[in-house]
């Protein structure tokens, strides 16, 4: 024991959890993707030093109380109308960070007109989509998002395609916009899904700096309560079925695909 | 040859002991403990000290950001 009181001193410290977010308790559930989003939001933030300078926009959904554990400046939007709130406060306050952070009832059911329209003009926010395949927080009901066969507390033989439709992939759809100059599609159910994750919800704050457009990140996570599964065994449903639909990577990326248009964006 | 050592100080009452961090561990240092915090739940700790290498891929997953990571050399 000896030893590792020896270890254990400040300056040895390699990782521990960043002052943006505050000491509250998450009131998630044990495993929560949400948990693992927040921390990497709130480094992402440290990181760029913008902490007086973001505000995020929070949903309806379990991550309503975002603005407990967070600590940057917040505003609450009626369900699903979080694009149409950050458009609002981007273009009042053109030098702040926004972001929405939703997830897939709030974003890709009641607003996906706000999502389709806030990505077709381009505005220079950057929005967080957590996609766990079902609406959380109101008892696991189906959400567009919903993998066929999935049972649902709505759906309880599985989602039917004849009866329910196909599920939505809201991401390859807002690839297809123009407006948008990043989209992408990560997770957080591994350390180096963790890492990959953080890369890009940087960069999606940096080009709002850049003013080119929206930057789009859609996180697949999961829902063990909603899911009725342990936390692990979550990771590993989520890996088998949701990455065979939900295919992982980089969509669309201004700098990478038009890197001529990108320069002339910035100058 | 210098030799890395760590150590992981886990906030045992902030832990919901969901296990992710003895899932993501590549040294099977932590483990879920079988005691239990005041919240009721099988908080994780150092099972094996000795093993750490101070990766900090149990701080990354962690959803509750209650790991501490620590390294050095010896």
């Amino acid at each position: 024991m000896a030893d590792l009181e020896k270890i254990m001193k400040e300056e040895n410290i390699v990782y521990k959890k960043t002052k943006v977010l505050t000491d509250n308790v998450m009131h998630y559930c044990p495993g929560c993707s949400h948990g693992v989003v927040h921390k990497l939001i709130a480094e992402v933030i440290e990181e760029l030093g913008i902490q007086d300078k973001t505000i995020g926009i929070s949903p309806v959904g379990c991550s309503v109380f975002a603005y407990n554990y967070i600590d940057i400046d917040w505003q609450e939007a009626a369900h699903g109308r979080a694009p149409a709130n950050a458009t609002a406060t981007k273009r009042l306050m053109p030098d702040k960070f926004v972001f929405s952070y939703q997830g897939d009832g709030d974003l890709a059911s009641i607003g996906a007109a706000e999502t389709l329209h806030a990505c077709n003009r381009g505005e220079n926010i950057t929005m967080i989509f957590i996609n766990n395949a079902m609406y959380g927080m109101t008892g696991g009901q189906m959400a567009p998002t919903t993998l066929v066969g999935m049972k649902t507390s709505t759906t309880p033989y599985g989602r039917n395609i004849d009866l329910n439709g196909y599920p939505m992939k809201m991401t390859e759809i807002v690839a297809s916009l123009p407006g948008t100059c990043y989209v992408t599609r990560q997770s957080v159910h591994d350390a180096a899904s963790v890492k990959r994750c953080k890369k890009a919800i940087k960069k999606g704050f940096e080009n709002q700096a850049k003013k080119i457009g929206t930057s789009f990140i859609e996180i697949t996570s999961t829902c063990n309560s909603g899911w009725k599964m342990p936390p692990v065994e979550a990771n590993k449903w989520m890996e088998k079925h949701m990455f065979a639909y939900y295919p992982q990577g980089d969509l669309k990326d201004a700098e990478r695909d038009n890197p001529d248009d990108y320069i002339k964006y910035i100058k | 040859m210098a030799k890395i050592k760590g150590a992981v100080k886990v906030d045992i009452e902030k832990c919901k002991g969901c296990g992710l961090c003895v899932e993501a561990c590549p040294t099977k240092t932590l483990d879920l403990s079988k005691e239990v915090n005041s919240k009721g739940y099988n908080y994780a700790y150092m099972a094996d000290p000795d093993s750490c290498i101070g990766c900090a891929n149990c701080a990354l997953v962690c959803p509750d950001s209650v790991i501490t990571v620590y390294k050095t050399k010896i």
